[in-house]
């Protein structure tokens, strides 16, 4: 297991060192800082072995976070514990920087003491974590006898990520579906690779234990269920739904109760949290379809056109656009005539840059360069790389439709239909790119 | 407040000013003083000198003063064990405390105190806790059972925690079972035979129960342990793969890798016509395409598991080949690691795209990955036989940009795919030839070099390239010397005619100026070969190359295994096994794959391994230039002659090997039509190592060679002998008839009538008649030649044997053989040519008139220095020694003198070479001990190994 866990600035200099176990050393803190933060190279993995010492490392902004072992600890499991380390100290202080670290050394020691216990990770759910270590001293004193033991159950219990008794007067819901498309084009407009990485993202602000229910357009469910209402239903909705290639969840859905009936439900933490994360490959819904033109006019020259088309509903509105063009690497100077929007060329990215603030659906728009060379006797030919882009747009590619999301508290008075729902789609670019 | 200011005072005399604060009646400030320490304690300043002030603190109702303390005790406890001892009694009052917050922090610090004295004093504490009313203070109790054992296992076991700690895997509290769980398996790794983690289906079920209750962290406790437990048979293996696929879907990666772990493990035992084995493989894909889009210092983890896990089951992510595509962003590990994946998936199905995209890859920045990249190419090439054209061709782009880096790589990887399609893409080699002089890595340049010495008759100026190489031969590193020796050599045995001196050149590089022993080994080779039977030297050279592999870098079975019950952890990363890089006891298990069912269908192929754990040899990976030396080390190459006594020095015989190879080893490769090539041509060097010169200087005659000697052997020349009766050893098998198309000849050498004679069976195996024989020697020690043509007059038919006699004389050329007395042999009939060496018995050499004067033998005995005397024992002979006397005179060893003392007959004798050297002996006989002995002196203390043999062949026969 974890054999001690430090925290370095970008100089090298620790900011907190907890050791949990008696084979790491105070030389493993200096091992750590000259063989990785101090070396000359870059790092070409994150799990180094010094000495038969192992070392996981993450870094955020400039602090290293370093977990030390000399056991075969399961490698997954302290990554994913660094990382649960950065979002408990981020909702407890905000940004990771050494200047809040310093400032909340005395707080970081004692969560580190609560999540981590002779190297084995323990609840790291902020929610729990919260009810019983603040910033200002511990709470836990002034607890009656009664509220420590619901600590203490909440703590070690089945919904370690949520506390009891949290009240609202208005409950709330927001989701969001975030999307990001990410497509490989080649010139002649053939797919060769086209896939969504989506997130369903929540924000609850419910009373009590809510039960919530969770239901999208899921191809499997509607499936199932056209199966008993009849052929022609399923048809129907056949064309509505999506297949999903696989998805994870938020450890508060029950995996079982999804293995066996396909249903996601769960008691939600209280505040923002990820739900799920998701992937699919199929039928996507390609915003933007990119069209180059490149033609190399002698040695010098070159013509490059590029038309942009947006393909989805005219009543919706994509923002954010942005159109790289590389140009090579011996461009002299670029002439631009773009129908709309604001294109430059970047000498210094060595890309014409053209951005769009707002497009329509069902639209099309062009940019024409010219494209001045310096004579170069360099042989290598252009190696042309891919166009990329970048938007935002108000629906999800994937096809995705949250279909309901259904709360239940039995115990306090409030129904499903008092909750107040808010959704949102959103699908943003990932690598969005046509060879040209 | 911030707390950052703690950072900040480095003042002289803090300790002094910190020991006031710290006992300063305000709690304010003596919390701001444990601060302080504890900030100091940090930055790795020794604040030891104030325990006992530290401890004064401990007592206090602060929980948040309270936490700082232990957090200092922790650190310095075992500093100062005497003063640890003081806060005993506040843990086990805290351990009696109603809140259970400050109960679990008391039991949890307990544990990490390390002081033998205070374990003792936490039991009764620990005990209680164990078994408290709140799930919180026995979660903390349970690993503080397994902090405890990491400090006193003795007492861990004699207080019974153990059993504690068992029980507590049935509590109704998820998280103290996936606590008790980890803590047990921790304690079961150290004692691997222990039963410790007593794992049946009962506990298994209990564990799955938990399984879905408890944490994330707590899942991964609880999936790690159940990977451990082997399954009675199929049904029950499916009930829990069933139970832990659900696990797939868990958002955290490590809860996914460890589930993948049991389903590994566990699908080894499901037969594999079950349709839920098909199920099962099909589940697995997605969530580890998912774990890709993890952060990226866990897709490294992942990557590298799926590396092991596509080794041992390719099938579960062979249509994913995209997703492991290298991203822009990716940092550069990642981007590694996808490379190796993308070549293990790469098939028929999928290589344009694989291609078009290691073509990208190849004009990246980073170096490591570009030629990464290049060299996947060359690994698509090899694995996919339809692609290599376009590989081929890709790899030929990329040489045209003239990026250095990218051109070696070409190189090095060209060289492989010629050697799994040998003839087809030669016409590239132009293209090689040209980057040349731009090849400044060892790797590149060997590769290059290998590729002209393999296809040296098709490159005209072959011997140019070479010879430019060879020009900075002692600069270059081992590997490129290695392999311009076995390229020049290769190219001598195609090229003959013009390529003797480059060959001598290199040969004498290698073996005279090298200090490298390799080198010298692998010269020495090639000279013996190219000296003492230049067709093997073909043979072994210009041999088929055995294929390469299609697989690189394959896990070896056993390990993959082991390997396969270690995913998810640092094994996995590593790539090695757990013994590896950790010390101590743990980890030393090795951990199997379990059996399969029934029938052992699920092992995937043979080699693959059984659970046998037989260690089969890896699979042969793309040769790099040792392998060449290799296959000739395989070969037996010791020296034709088994020669007892005294060894000769064999660098003499190497020298004289040299010598040969311009001879005898070059005329057989014209063939017969070529007359030996004059004495004077490689007369000169070789000679240096000639009789005169005393054993001793040997070794250094060869590292300087000497030409002195050569007029001791000529003075020596001359002399004939007559009478018959000598010994003449019976006929072996000289050259068989599987090296000889058929011809096989058996012989022996004898004496009759002062004539020395070669008796030959020549027997035809083959199914044609041979005419057409001749014969030739090689130059020799005693200047052996056919007196006259080999008389076969009749066409010998198939199955038949005839008999020749071939008369011989003394004086053809000479050269010194190692052995003395090796003859090398070239037969020629209408079929071919056949080269076989033989050796004759020396005293057939010895002439009639051998007889010394008593007189000149006294005088010569006392004149030949001691140095020269050799000594050598013949056993179990039983005849006299007048009998020994009349049978050696048989042989031209005629006895001179007889002295008897005390019982001891010493017959001097003296015998003469054909070539005038004489040889002077002094044999004891002692009746009735059957154990002889010879001294033997001469001028030429060379001879005398052979002379002894020739004592004992007669008196024996």
């Amino acid at each position: 297991m974890i054999g001690g866990l430090f925290i370095y600035n970008h100089k090298g200099e620790v900011l907190i060192s907890r050791v949990y176990r008696d084979d790491i050393g105070r030389n493993a803190v200096d091992a750590f800082r000259v063989n990785v933060i101090h070396a000359r190279q870059q790092v070409r993995s994150p799990v180094t072995n010094i000495a038969r010492t192992s070392f996981f490392h993450v870094k955020r902004s400039n602090i290293w976070l370093a977990a030390a072992t000399k056991q075969n600890v399961n490698a997954a499991m302290v990554f994913e514990f660094l990382y649960k380390m950065c979002d408990v100290m981020t909702a407890y202080f905000g940004k990771i920087s050494e200047e809040n670290v310093k400032n909340n050394f005395v707080l970081i020691y004692e969560l580190l003491d609560e999540i981590l216990d002779f190297g084995y990770p323990q609840n790291s759910e902020t929610g729990a974590l919260k009810t019983f270590i603040t910033q200002q001293g511990i709470k836990s004193q002034h607890h009656s006898k009664e509220e420590q033991s619901q600590i203490t159950s909440q703590v070690t219990g089945q919904i370690g990520w949520r506390r009891e008794g949290i009240k609202y007067r208005r409950n709330e819901l927001f989701l969001d579906v975030l999307e990001s498309v990410n497509l490989l084009m080649s010139p002649q407009g053939q797919v060769l690779s086209a896939h969504v990485s989506g997130r369903v993202v929540m924000k609850s602000y419910l009373s009590g234990m809510p039960e919530c229910k969770f239901g999208m357009n899921d191809k499997i469910v509607i499936d199932k269920q056209g199966k008993g209402g009849g052929s022609e239903d399923a048809a129907k909705s056949g064309k509505q739904s999506i297949a999903i290639d696989d998805c994870t969840f938020h450890q508060c859905v029950r995996l079982s109760k999804f293995d066996s009936e396909r249903s996601i439900s769960f008691i939600p933490p209280d505040g923002e949290y990820e739900l799920m994360r998701y992937r699919t490959t199929k039928d996507i819904i390609l915003p933007f379809r990119v069209i180059p033109l490149v033609r190399e006019v002698g040695r010098t020259k070159l013509e490059v056109k590029v038309v942009i088309k947006s393909n989805f509903k005219s009543s919706l509105l994509a923002q954010k656009i942005e159109v790289r063009v590389p140009t090579p690497l011996n461009t002299s100077g670029v002439q631009l005539i773009c129908m709309k929007g604001k294109a430059k060329y970047k000498a210094s990215e060595n890309a014409i840059v053209w951005k769009i603030k707002r497009m329509a659906g069902m639209k099309e728009s062009q940019i024409s360069a010219e494209i001045e060379l310096l004579p170069t006797n360099d042989k290598k030919k252009w190696a042309r790389p891919p166009i990329s882009m970048n938007f935002e747009v108000p629906f999800a590619p994937s096809g995705l439709k949250v279909r309901y999301l259904k709360v239940f508290e039995p115990k306090l008075n409030y129904s499903d239909h008092d909750v107040i729902k808010w959704v949102r789609y959103i699908g943003r670019s990932g690598i969005y790119e046509t060879r040209c | 407040m911030t707390d950052s200011k703690y950072f900040t005072t480095t003042k002289k005399g803090e300790i002094f000013e910190l020991k006031a604060e710290l006992n300063s009646d305000k709690k304010e400030k003596k919390k701001e003083a444990v601060k302080k320490v504890i900030a100091s304690m940090t930055v790795g300043k020794d604040v030891s000198a104030l325990f006992p002030d530290v401890v004064n603190c401990m007592q206090t109702d602060n929980l948040e003063l309270k936490k700082l303390v232990y957090l200092y005790l922790m650190n310095y406890a075992k500093s100062q064990p005497d003063m640890a001892i003081m806060a005993v009694n506040t843990f086990v009052k805290d351990c009696e405390d109603p809140n259970p917050l400050i109960r679990a922090l008391a039991v949890r610090t307990m544990g990490c105190i390390r002081v033998d004295k205070i374990t003792e004093y936490l039991c009764e504490p620990l005990r209680k806790c164990l078994k408290d009313e709140d799930p919180y203070v026995r979660k903390t109790a349970a690993v503080c059972v397994a902090k405890l054992h990491d400090i006193n296992a003795q007492l861990v076991e004699d207080q019974g925690f153990l059993d504690t700690l068992k029980d507590l895997i049935s509590d109704s509290n998820p998280m103290v079972v996936a606590n008790a769980v980890a803590a047990l398996s921790e304690i079961a790794e150290s004692h691997p035979n222990s039963n410790l983690l007593d794992l049946n289906p009962q506990t298994i079920n209990k564990l799955l129960t938990a399984l879905n209750e408890c944490t994330e962290w707590g899942q991964i406790f609880i999936l790690d342990c159940l990977a451990n437990y082997t399954p009675r048979d199929d049904r029950e293996s499916q009930s829990i793969c069933e139970r832990v696929t659900p696990r797939l879907s868990h958002a955290n990666s490590a809860v996914v890798l460890s589930a993948v772990k049991v389903l590994m493990k566990f699908m080894e035992m499901l037969p594999k016509d079950l349709d839920y084995y098909g199920t099962l493989l099909k589940k697995l894909a997605p969530p580890l395409v998912t774990l890709l889009s993890a952060e990226p210092e866990l897709q490294y983890v992942a990557l590298r598991n799926i590396n092991l896990i596509v080794q041992r089951r390719p099938e579960i992510l062979k249509h994913e080949m995209k997703v492991f595509f290298v991203k822009y962003n990716d940092p550069i590990y990642v981007k590694l690691e996808k490379l190796d994946i993308m070549i293990r998936l790469a098939s028929q199905a999928n290589i344009a795209q694989v291609l078009a995209e290691l073509k990208e890859y190849a004009t990246e920045v980073d170096v490591d990955f570009v030629r990464k990249a290049v060299r996947a190419i060359g690994r698509c090439a090899i694995k996919v036989e339809q692609s290599a054209e376009r590989c081929v061709s890709t790899l030929l782009d990329l040489i045209q940009t003239k990026v250095n880096y990218v051109v070696q790589e070409a190189i090095v990887v060209i060289k492989d795919i010629f050697r799994k399609y040998p003839n087809k893409y030669e016409s590239v080699i132009a293209t090689l030839c040209e980057n040349l002089d731009s090849l400044d890595e060892p790797e590149a340049r060997a590769a290059m070099i290998w590729i002209v010495g393999e296809y040296a008759e098709r490159i005209d100026n072959a011997d140019e390239l070479l010879e430019s190489f060879l020009e900075g031969f002692h600069d270059e590193s081992t590997q490129v010397q290695l392999q311009l020796l076995t390229a020049i050599v290769k190219l001598f045995l195609k090229k003959p005619t013009e390529t003797q001196e480059l060959v001598q050149q290199v040969l004498s590089l290698a073996t005279q100026d090298s200090d490298n022993p390799d080198l010298r080994d692998r010269g020495y080779i090639y000279w013996r070969l190219l000296s003492t039977d230049p067709v093997a030297a073909k043979e072994v050279v210009l041999a088929e190359k055995p294929l390469i592999s299609e697989e690189t870098d394959l896990i070896e079975p056993t390990l993959l295994e082991e390997l396969i019950c270690h995913i998810g952890t640092l094994a996995s990363v590593y790539h090695k096994p757990p013994s590896a890089f950790v010390e101590g006891s743990r980890g030393v298990q090795h951990k199997r794959l379990p059996g399969s069912a029934g029938s052992g269908e699920s092992v995937e192929s043979p080699d693959t391994g059984s659970a046998a754990g037989v260690s089969d040899a890896p699979p042969a990976v793309i040769p790099s230039q040792g392998d060449l030396l290799g296959d000739l080390l395989n070969l037996d190459l010791a020296p034709p002659a088994t020669t007892t006594g005294p060894p000769p020095p064999t660098s003499s015989g190497m020298q004289m090997g040299a010598m040969d190879l311009l001879g005898g080893g070059l005329d057989s490769l014209m063939g017969d039509e070529s007359e030996p090539l004059g004495g004077d041509l490689g007369g000169s060097p070789a000679m240096g190592a000639g009789f005169g010169a005393p054993p001793a200087a040997m070794p250094a005659s060869f590292n300087a060679p000497v030409s002195g000697g050569l007029d001791d052997l000529f003075d020596l020349g001359g002399g004939v002998g007559m009478p018959s009766g000598a010994y003449s050893p019976p006929k072996s098998i000289w050259l068989p008839a599987m090296k000889a198309k058929g011809l096989e000849i058996s012989g022996t050498f004898a004496r009759r009538a002062g004539v020395v004679q070669m008796e030959m069976t020549l027997t035809n195996k083959a199914m044609s008649v041979m005419t057409d024989f001749a014969i030739q020697f090689n130059r020799n020690s005693f200047g052996l030649a056919p007196a006259g043509p080999l008389q076969v007059l009749t066409p010998v038919s198939p199955n038949q044997s005839i008999e020749v006699a071939l008369p011989l004389n003394t004086v053809g050329p000479v050269m010194k053989m190692e052995p003395l007395n090796n003859l090398q042999v070239a037969v020629k009939n209408n079929i071919d040519v056949f080269y076989f060496s033989c050796q004759y018995p020396i005293s057939m050499l010895f002439v009639e008139d051998g007889k010394m004067e008593r007189q000149v033998f006294l005088a010569t005995w006392k004149d030949i220095p001691n140095d020269n005397e050799s000594q050598f024992q013949i056993k179990d002979c039983h005849l006299s020694s007048d009998a020994a006397s009349s049978k050696l005179q048989g042989s031209n060893i005629f006895t001179i003198a007889k002295r008897t003392v005390d019982g001891q007959d010493m017959l001097y004798q003296s015998t003469k070479l054909t070539n005038g050297i004489w040889v002077l002996a002094e044999l004891r006989v002692q009746a009735g001990n059957p154990n002889y002995t010879v001294s033997l002196k001469c001028r030429a203390p060379e001879v005398a190994q052979c002379v002894f043999q020739s004592y004992e062949a007669v008196l024996k026969n």
